[in-house]
């Protein structure tokens, strides 16, 4: 089969996962840290607005800002404790701007408020599961942080027949997915069964990679008896867990480019995201923890950890145990995906999957040299783009060329940079050319919009002088009519 | 780098060009081995030339010099050279062939994978422009020069060759098909001369061999694909196999197109070079075709004997129409190509 391979040309590539050992340690609880700063905007759309103030006493599971807006998603107290403020930190991104945060102080106690649980959600509605769904704050846990009752209606209204549940988790170094499969079966598939009533779908499919073998095994004993959902190994191929890819591997559907996978009739949800469902329902516990990986070669002791949103970086690290090397570089995500951190001052947040730390020898900075045209970034790319064409294209400010090739259906999954034996950072290309291309696109409308203005104007003013002028000859035509008029009958005018 | 990945491949250009000059070796020592150690002057030579004029070009041009001469490019191209010139030519043909090849075809256009052409193609094509005798004199096999006098010939330029060189089979058929001034067939040029062996030129099988097995080891380590081999052997053959089912007595058989010149070595590690080749799948077989079918006419029909080497330097000028016309499908559109 090997020699068959050779033939082959598979999009992705093969990284070595480092997913074990830290994905055979049993989920550790850290102790709670000293102070949570919870941001409130953890999802894609607008931001949380708060509802608490400075020195309110408020439960673990208390609301602390309410959605606002059609997407957006509630932020819930990860613990018991007292408000003591309400401003900017440092967001955890590698561009470190302020975002707007709640910090709360735990008491201690740990004590939650009285559960709301739907008990029976399959013989409500499926808009009331839904609200609970939206009501527990729960997003999409992948990464991609979408308020996940937007999208379990979106299910609805476009008539959705397959749901995908991914479990592929497929960056390297990351295990929380597939601990949570090895540990949770029962209450993922729990989670599953209610996406399936709140979409409507016919049958649920799990995608899990088959590097995973013990997650499979969980998720298959547990499924046994739910005919609707099916277990199906992929093959362990990076990206797999992008959604598109994912799609086309466990149901043979391509999305279009300028379509949503709703538009295929089938909808993406990661494990942790059912996960969080089952607790949202069932458990009337609002989306306050999750399971985060900590990995690389500088950690003390890499795993899992159950760790409540807002606890900051550092503070996850210490609890942990700490560093057993000075770390070069902090990940927030994943190797391929993943962001730097500009520092370890911030906090985790829903989207969290994991933090790394690489020590010198693992991030090795090596200076990137011309493209040898070799190809390989081609073969790699899952969006069958040409990478090297596209940064050739780039690289002359012909950036609408490179669009031409594709360029905005790229992912940034980073296969191309992985595999380039130049070291060309292709994705930072590619980043500096979307936002350049949008930028300009933006000033574009701008400048549409005043020229469009400006004419508007020109228009009125011209329109306004004709009328004058009109108004004025007309005037002029009947001055002078009468004029005529009283000049040819002298007698009548001094008669009226 | 602030950017993702994080997370590389542990590959570089060094690894690459370092394993295309290992799976030259099974060549090189069926030249030593048929035809004695001068092959290994030339190659020595070329080597030290590429990196000299290499690195006065870097200097030239303000470029640090041993990060871009320690990335093995300039060996690969000395190698290149060496293999394809004869192997006993005078010490200045293979000095001046790598010098035109590395600071005019590569450094001149800007370095690595900035130059249009193949750069040991290009230093070929020159040479039997500009000395067609000379890069015509290929020894024969069987009666090896000891080394001595291997090295009087490369460094003493004394060219009194005939007792040792011959025609190449390709030259020999070319020849013999058509300048003797009467009609022959390839049966009564074959029977009468000595340098035709079982498949190509007798005892040169064993070298066409090597380029193979270095071949398929560059495919089995994914420095290369199947696309080029495979598609320049393939349409090389089935169009020899084609003429020749027609016509046995006037054109070659497939076989003997294969075993013959630089087919093989031009399969493997010339047409595969990655700067001067499509990029693209479907591009890459395009490629290659459009480069097999070249070197069958002009080994046909052409003045030279072998038509390898002006078949990739047509075929390179081609490569940016070729990849522009090749792009892969985008996923999810419904057409390949361009996005509208």
């Amino acid at each position: 089969m090997a020699f068959l391979d050779l033939f082959k040309s598979h999009w992705g590539v093969h990284p070595q996962d480092h997913k074990r050992p830290a994905a055979d340690v049993p989920v550790r609880r850290l102790p709670l840290s000293s102070r949570l700063t919870i941001p409130l905007s953890q999802h894609v759309g607008a931001s949380a607005r708060p509802r608490v103030l400075v020195g309110q006493k408020v439960l673990k599971g208390e609301c602390l800002a309410e959605a606002q807006g059609n997407i957006s998603a509630p932020i819930h107290a990860p613990t018991s404790g007292t408000v003591v403020a309400i401003g900017e930190i440092t967001a955890p991104h590698p561009s470190g701007l302020p975002m707007l945060a709640v910090t709360l102080e735990p008491d201690g106690e740990d004590r939650w408020t009285e559960p709301d649980v739907l008990t029976d959600p399959f013989s409500e509605s499926p808009q009331a599961v839904a609200k609970k769904v939206a009501e527990a704050g729960v997003v999409g846990l992948g990464g991609a942080t979408f308020p996940s009752a937007v999208k379990l209606a979106l299910g609805l209204r476009s008539k959705v027949d397959t749901l995908i549940i991914n479990g592929s988790e497929c960056e390297p170094y990351l295990s929380c997915d597939d601990r949570l499969m090895r540990d949770r079966a029962a209450d993922i598939l729990s989670g599953v069964r209610l996406m399936l009533h709140t979409t409507g779908a016919r049958e649920a499919r799990v995608g899990i990679e088959d590097n995973k073998p013990e997650a499979i095994k969980a998720m298959f004993d547990a499924a046994r008896g739910f005919g609707q959902i099916r277990i199906m190994p992929v093959p362990a191929r990076y990206p797999m867990g992008s959604d598109r890819q994912l799609i086309v591997e466990l149901t043979g559907r391509e999305v279009p480019s300028d379509s949503r996978a709703a538009d295929v009739g089938v909808l993406v949800n990661n494990v942790g995201t059912a996960h969080a469902v089952h607790q949202a329902v069932m458990l009337g516990r609002p989306l306050v923890s999750r399971l985060m990986t900590l990995n690389g070669g500088a950690m003390a002791y890499p795993g899992n950890y159950e760790v409540p949103i807002g606890t900051l970086v550092s503070d996850f690290v210490e609890l942990s145990g700490g560093f057993s090397a000075a770390p070069a570089r902090l990940i927030m995500g994943g190797p391929m995906m993943g962001n730097v951190l500009p520092h370890a001052r911030v906090p985790v947040v829903k989207g969290t999957a994991g933090i790394l730390a690489f020590t010198a020898a693992e991030v090795e900075e090596v200076e990137s040299r011309h493209c040898i045209r070799c190809g390989t970034c081609i073969r790699a790319c899952p969006m069958g783009l040409m990478p090297l064409e596209m940064a050739a294209h780039i690289r002359a400010d012909r950036l609408e060329d490179a669009a031409k090739l594709g360029l905005t259906d790229c992912i940034a999954c980073g296969c191309c940079a992985y595999v380039c034996p130049s070291r060309i950072p292709l994705v930072q290309y590619f980043y500096h050319a979307k936002g350049e291309l949008s930028a300009r696109e933006r000033s574009k409308l701008r400048q549409e919009a005043t020229r469009k203005m400006a004419a508007q104007r020109q228009d009125r003013l011209d329109r306004e002088a004709r009328e004058k002028a009109e108004i004025a000859a007309k005037r002029k035509a009947e001055r002078e009519a009468a004029k005529a008029a009283a000049a040819k009958q002298p007698g009548a005018g001094v008669e009226a | 780098m602030n950017n993702s990945p994080y997370f590389r491949k542990p590959t570089s250009i060094q690894v690459i060009m370092f394993k295309v000059l290992v799976a030259l070796l099974p060549a090189v020592a069926a030249y030593v081995w048929l035809l004695g150690a001068g092959i290994l002057v030339n190659v020595a030579l070329a080597s030290i030339t590429a990196l000299a004029g290499e690195a006065a070009m870097l200097k030239v041009r303000g470029r640090p010099i041993t990060p871009f001469l320690s990335d093995g490019s300039a060996l690969v191209t000395a190698w290149l050279i060496a293999l394809t010139f004869p192997p006993l030519s005078p010490w200045w043909l293979t000095v001046a062939g790598t010098l035109f090849a590395v600071v005019v075809v590569k450094q001149l256009y800007g370095g690595l994978g900035q130059n249009p052409f193949n750069p040991a193609m290009a230093a070929f094509a020159v040479m039997i422009v500009a000395f067609p005798a000379l890069m015509s004199q290929w020894p024969s096999v069987g009666h090896p020069l000891d080394f001595s006098a291997q090295l009087k010939l490369i460094l003493g330029g004394l060219r009194e060759l005939d007792a040792i060189t011959g025609a190449t089979p390709l030259d020999a058929l070319r020849t013999g098909l058509r300048e003797s001034g009467h009609p022959v067939t390839i049966t009564s040029v074959m029977n009468g001369n000595p340098a035709f062996g079982m498949a190509g030129g007798k005892g040169w099988e064993l070298i066409v061999l090597g380029y193979l097995l270095g071949g398929l080891w560059l495919w089995q380590q994914k420095v290369i694909t199947w696309h080029i081999p495979l598609a320049f052997l393939a349409v090389l053959g089935a169009i020899a196999g084609i003429f020749h089912l027609a016509s046995p007595e006037h054109f070659a058989s497939p076989l003997f197109h294969l075993a013959s010149g630089g087919a093989m070595l031009g399969a493997f590690f010339i047409l595969t070079d990655p700067i001067s080749s499509a990029t693209t799948p479907r591009g890459k077989l395009v490629f290659a075709a459009g480069a097999a079918l070249l070197t069958w006419i002009i080994r046909s029909f052409g003045a030279y004997p072998d038509g390898v080497a002006f078949s990739v330097l047509l075929m390179n000028i081609l490569v940016p129409l070729i990849d522009m016309y090749t792009q892969p499908p985008i996923f999810g559109h419904k057409e390949g190509g361009q996005k509208q």
